[in-house]
């Protein structure tokens, strides 16, 4: 067992998040030195590297310091390598976009590894307020991040809007936290669990509400209906690159916390499996309806990605290892084949006065055949049809809520996966099939780029025929914190 | 030879990824070469393996072959593993035979097309995902080429992309397959929730524990299963993809929508017969779809003029007889007539194929007829293959339409009625199927003369494969003869290992040994090919020796020109109270039952959707304060609900 | 000795006078006041909960939200600016080129 209020001050706990940071000083500090500024994406990537190797490391390794605010557990370590993933892969994609359109500042770099170190710090503990400053570290940079684009009119709107509806779903989820400690006197998770039969009894009232409040600002950041309607606009307006981050990997922290908390901390209230039911439900289906008429690439993928939020929630409202860790294998297998849909959207707005919309893509598989495909490949993962990874994301959800008995949610959810495979075959039909308006303009590839597409590929196939290893991993992390 | 089982579908694989991924690089030889070849090596080793288990006695003919685990999450286990029984023994004889013939076929129909390469590279695809469909040892493997099999199929009705009404087809194909997936997943679901497991082997032996015989659940398990297999199978209500599926290549119409993918559904019922033999209600649900939809196909195909589509109706009204088979457990007889129809259809197919490249691509019957002399080896196997599909005794499709016929009458779970049915579609199939083949061949010349002078035989490549499956639609029925014929019915000797479990899971041994009413049975028989012969007289008195006749009589003499007029007048009664209201009805069955009710019933739910989402869209106001307005009402709502619990 | 509850009403009170704020102002200054608002009634609930049951936590908590709604005040008003240069307003509804 760990110590969970372990005073050690050990710092090999925090060995990524540490790594991050000090590349992020480092970039900041030589970032502006004129000779060195070009180095910044190569310090952003050995550091996320090395948190990499370190997260890869703590697996395994089970712990606790800091008077029990840092806990390490392979459910932590687990999402601590699926973060540094996804930002090498952004990192990756987002270099030549960034200098094509004259954003390549070093802040950028920075601003990535910090707000992933944000992450690590959400997934690293089981403390309500080591959660909320997580939160606020990985956010802060993000609204900085969809506003990159200085001159651009979309991109300051994104990040205002963004700034703005963040901001209102932190004073919530501080407001609950509040609640939550005025309840219990303690804001760890364990001990919320010990004691809760003395907290339910006696101060009900504040913690419920408290609960409730902290729903909301976690809920705010995957993308649950109602709060959702920032993710169209900031997915839209910031940068292409930005907006794939932003697509699965607050996502995933966000998921991280709310499995902690809820599947976790919170699991003895009742009431939370109807709650995430009427969220799931209500979320999938806002989000694949709204996806149906949308005329730009983007935002029909970010209607998309409240979609998939939808079809994750429906885990919660499961609850049990079998619906946690299908839910942790969908949001793997999501950041894979989203990341990869947009890198080649990223490819394609490499091209002057492009903006992915739909008829955009006319012409494209007759001039790019490979990389036409690859993108249909990702939207066929979308849909979840084998044999890409997207099928099995969803049959181990479906099946494992079968298997407790939610049918009704199981009927909604396939009938939203028939309705969304009406918009992801859309780019299909137009990339494959629509006569091209304006000739095609050819997309030049980057090594980079090609990694990255690689890579999604790969996993989006691999685990397609081969999820059984990823299932594991995911078990073994789930079981280090139930 | 066993081991090497994984072969069979992974040899088409390995052709797709050649072509698929040199598409562009290599010259066409080899494209043929690496696609033909891929096939016709699978189908040796279908070939050989097929022999091997042919050697083994009758109810040890099972090889399952786990090549590795491919899930493993709780008690849930799935291999990735095949099984070669009889019955998909059968099923992969078919797919590599006839898939072969056709791969051949399409060497010379397809030689002047800039897709060449592509068409092969899908075509080793869709071979890929259909031997993995059928060899599959569980329902999610299966599952997996059910879905690979339909992207083929996608891919392959749109071919010609640029064509807008092709690429509309495939998408329609698309959709309306997917309601069709939605019962299947669901259905699975239940399969393995209550069974816990996937596996064919398990299921068969488990399912008559886990399941109450007769209850609603294994009802509504296979009723959803059914669903899938009304879409893929393209039966009421979801068969209206197939006939525009006749956009894509005709090949790949012989091969996908007439004789392979379109008959997985049935072969999918057949797999999972134990489950369906468990509940009557379902196998009447079957039968009801399977003989309605017999009829309602063959009404519509009278009233078609595109030589493509009357063959795409008639292949919908096949199938139907397929259905009616199993709805009345008469399993064996819904695959040999899979088999016998997989021969003949081809070959129709494939003939009329060989019809347009001689007519420059003109589908339209009006604007052909007197064909027989330009293209004589493509008219002598068509019509082999209308007496096959008509019911000639001696042809294949005589054999396998008259044992369906005899099972709904005589089985346990027939009826006289579903007789009535099957007996009055196999009527109207010789009607239109006649007509079809007088108004081609026979009669005036009605194409120009820019058609006219480019009328030429098909290549070796093509008629080749036309006379191979003639003579297996003239001898595939005689495996399966029946009992009273005096022969032996090998066929269901061969398939008996597979459908004995299905029995015992009710225990009803005495089930399926009908009594053997030979005398009923000559005289259902005797009916069933008179009807035939009137039908086939009718057609021949409308559309081939009437006009004539008219026009000779009227020069020579008017005294008898009267007589005739007569004549024609009876004729014109006789068309007006019998032909022009079946064909009015067929109109009306199209026109709005067809196109207004069921095309108008799935594009209204598109529409509602559309219209939804667009007014769904304006909440979306780009506000900042709309948002958090949102935001708050949520909460407010959020906090009210815990508040109360 | 004022009782616990007292402080809460101030704390939910405030709280919701923000919210109301951020829905209905649309000077983005006025906004962030408004959240700025909210973060700080959290602030007085925390405290107030702290001193009720004797335990320090919640001062230290208050610490580290100041630092972050700082921190937040400096990304909001950074970019205020930048849209005040871009777009010459600051009034909220202004900015919806991104909809639907």
């Amino acid at each position: 067992m760990i110590d969970y209020t372990s005073a050690s001050i050990d710092f090999a706990l925090l060995g990524p998040e540490i790594a991050l940071l000090a590349s992020a000083f480092l970039i900041l500090v030589t970032g502006y030195v004129k000779s060195l500024g070009k180095l910044s994406p190569g310090v952003a990537f050995v550091g996320l590297v090395i948190a990499l190797v370190l997260s890869l490391n703590q697996w395994g390794n089970q712990s606790s310091g800091f008077f029990g605010m840092v806990t390490c557990d392979d459910f932590g370590s687990a999402f601590k390598v699926i973060f540094t993933l996804i930002a090498i892969l952004t990192l990756l994609m987002a270099h030549r976009y960034l200098s094509h359109k004259s954003l390549n500042r070093p802040e950028f770099y920075a601003l990535l590894n910090i707000s992933t170190m944000g992450m690590m710090v959400m997934a690293n503990s089981t403390d309500l307020v080591v959660m909320f400053l997580g939160l606020e570290i990985m956010s802060l940079p993000l609204y900085v991040m969809a506003g990159m684009a200085r001159r651009s009119p979309e991109s300051n709107e994104a990040g205002i809007k963004y700034f703005v509806m963040g901001a209102f779903a932190s004073a919530f989820l501080l407001m609950g936290i509040a609640f939550v400690y005025g309840a219990s006197g303690t804001t760890d998770l364990r001990r919320l669990v010990t004691d809760y039969h003395y907290i339910v009894g006696n101060f009900k009232l504040y913690l419920y509400s408290g609960v409730a409040m902290i729903l909301v600002g976690f809920g705010f950041k995957v993308g649950a209906v109602p709060f959702h309607s920032w993710i169209p606009d900031v997915y839209e307006g910031a940068p292409t690159p930005v907006t794939a981050f932003f697509s699965v990997g607050p996502k995933a922290a966000g998921f991280a916390v709310l499995l902690r908390l809820f599947v976790f901390g919170f699991a003895y209230i009742g009431l939370l499996s109807d709650v995430f039911w009427v969220l799931a439900a209500l979320t999938m289906t806002v989000g694949n309806i709204m996806a149906l008429r949308q005329n730009n690439i983007k935002r029909m993928l970010a209607y998309s990605s409240i979609a998939h939020a939808g079809y994750i929630l429906i885990a919660f409202a499961v609850g049990g290892d079998s619906a946690v860790s299908a839910a942790m294998f969908y949001l793997v297998a999501y950041a894979l084949f989203n990341t990869g849909a947009f890198a080649v959207l990223v490819l394609l707005e490499t091209r002057t006065g492009c903006k992915s919309d739909f008829s955009e893509l006319s012409g494209f598989s007759r001039l790019h055949p490979y990389l036409s495909s690859v993108l249909a490949l990702f939207m066929f993962a979308l849909c979840g049809f084998p044999p890409t990874v997207g099928f099995f994301g969803k049959f181990y959800l479906f099946s494992a809520a079968i298997q407790s008995g939610f049918i009704w949610l199981v009927v909604i959810g396939v009938m939203n996966s028939f309705v969304s495979v009406y918009y992801y075959l859309r780019v299909i039909k137009v990339s494959f099939f629509d006569q091209p308006q304006q000739t095609f303009v050819p997309v030049t590839y980057s090594p980079a780029i090609i990694v990255v597409l690689l890579i999604t590929l790969a996993g989006t196939l691999g685990l397609g025929l081969f999820p059984q290893q990823l299932l594991d991993i995911s078990q073994s992390a789930i079981f280090a914190f139930l | 030879m066993t081991e090497y089982l994984y072969l069979i579908p992974i040899l088409p694989l390995v052709g797709f990824l050649i072509n698929g991924l040199l598409i562009g690089r290599i010259p066409r030889p080899v494209i043929t070469l690496i696609g033909c070849g891929s096939v016709a090596l699978s189908l040796a080793l279908s070939l050989s393996l097929f022999f091997e288990l042919k050697a083994l006695p009758a109810d040890s003919r099972m090889i399952e072959q786990v090549l590795f685990t491919w899930i493993v999450s709780g008690n849930f286990h799935v291999s990735m593993g095949f099984l070669l029984d009889p019955l998909s023994a059968v099923m992969i004889l078919v797919v590599t035979g006839v898939g072969f013939l056709i791969h051949v076929y399409s060497v010379g129909y397809m030689h002047k097309d800039p897709g060449y390469g592509r068409y092969f590279t899908y075509l080793n695809l869709f071979t890929f995902s259909m031997l993995t469909l059928v060899l599959a040892d569980n329902f999610l493997l299966m599952f997996v080429g059910w879905e690979g099999v339909g992207l083929c199929s996608y891919l392959l009705i749109g071919f010609w992309y640029h064509k807008k009404s092709a690429a509309d087809a495939g998408k329609k194909a698309f959709i309306v397959n997917r309601i069709g997936d939605f019962g299947f997943l669901i259905g699975m679901f239940i399969v393995f929730w209550q069974v816990g497991s996937l596996n064919f082997v398990d299921i068969n032996a488990m399912a008559p524990a886990a399941f109450i015989a007769g209850g609603s659940l294994i009802t509504i398990t296979c009723l959803l299963l059914f669903v899938g297999a009304t879409g893929k199978s393209a039966q009421i209500p979801l068969f209206v993809w197939l006939p525009d599926a006749m956009e894509g290549p005709t090949p790949v119409s012989a091969l996908i929508h007439a004789a392979t993918m379109v008959t997985a559904g049935v072969y999918m019922i057949v797999r999972s017969n134990v489950l369906y033999m468990m509940s009557p209600d379902a196998l009447f649900v079957v039968a009801v779809v399977g003989a309605l939809t017999a009829i309602f196909a063959a009404t519509i195909g009278l009233a078609q003029n595109d030589i493509k589509r009357v063959l795409a109706y008639s292949t919908v009204s096949q199938l139907g007889y397929m259905f009616l088979a199993c709805g009345v457990a008469a399993f064996t007889a819904g695959i040999f007539h899979l088999m016998t129809h997989a021969f003949f259809k081809a070959l129709l197919f494939l003939a009329s194929g060989s019809v347009l490249h001689a007519m420059s691509d003109e589908k339209d019957i009006r604007k052909m007829g007197g064909l027989k002399k330009y293209i004589p080896i493509t008219y002598w196997t068509f019509l082999i293959g209308t007496l096959a599909i008509t019911g000639i005794p001696g042809l294949s499709g005589f054999f396998s339409k008259d044992e369906i016929l005899w099972k709904a009458f005589s089985s346990d779970y027939g009826h006289p009625v579903f007789w009535v049915l099957g007996f009055v579609t196999a009527g109207l199939t010789a009607f239109y199927m006649f007509r079809l083949v007088y108004l081609t061949f026979h009669g005036p010349e009605r194409m120009d003369d820019e058609t006219k002078s480019h009328l030429h035989e098909s290549p070796k490549s093509m008629t080749v494969p036309l006379i191979i499956l003639a003579a297996l639609a003239i001898a595939g029925g005689w495996v399966g003869m029946p009992h009273i014929l005096g022969a032996t019915n090998y066929f269901e000797h061969w398939l008996e290992p597979v459908m004995a479990s299905g029995r015992n899971a009710v225990d009803t041994h005495a089930l399926m040994s009908t009594s053997s009413n030979a005398g009923m049975e000559w005289s259902l028989m005797v009916a069933s090919v008179g009807l035939v012969l009137i039908s086939i007289f009718v057609a021949r008195m409308f559309y081939n020796k009437k006009p004539e006749l008219a026009t000779a009589w009227q020069k020579k003499m008017s005294g008898l020109h009267k007589l005739l007029l007569n004549k024609y007048y009876i004729d014109e009664i006789y068309g007006a109270v019998i032909v022009r209201p079946t064909v009015y009805f067929s109109l009306f069955l199209w026109k709005v039952v067809d196109v207004v009710l069921i095309d108008g019933l799935i594009n209204g739910v598109a529409v509602v959707y559309n219209d939804l989402s667009e007014s769904l869209r304006q909440v979306q106001t780009g506000r900042v304060r709309t948002y958090a307005t949102w935001f708050a009402v949520g909460v407010v709502v959020l906090i009210a609900v815990f508040m109360r619990g | 000795m004022v009782p616990i509850s007292a402080y809460l009403i101030v704390g939910v009170a405030l709280f919701a006078i923000g919210t109301v704020g951020v829905l209905i102002s649309r000077n983005l200054i006025v906004l962030l006041m408004s959240v700025e608002l909210m973060l700080n009634s959290a602030n007085l609930c925390l405290i107030a909960f702290s001193r009720s049951q004797n335990i320090m936590d919640g001062h230290a908590f208050v610490f580290l939200v100041l630092t972050i709604a700082a921190a937040e005040a400096a990304v909001g008003l950074a970019m205020v600016i930048t849209l005040y240069r871009n777009r010459e307003t600051i009034n909220i509804d202004r900015f919806n080129l991104l909809k639907w």
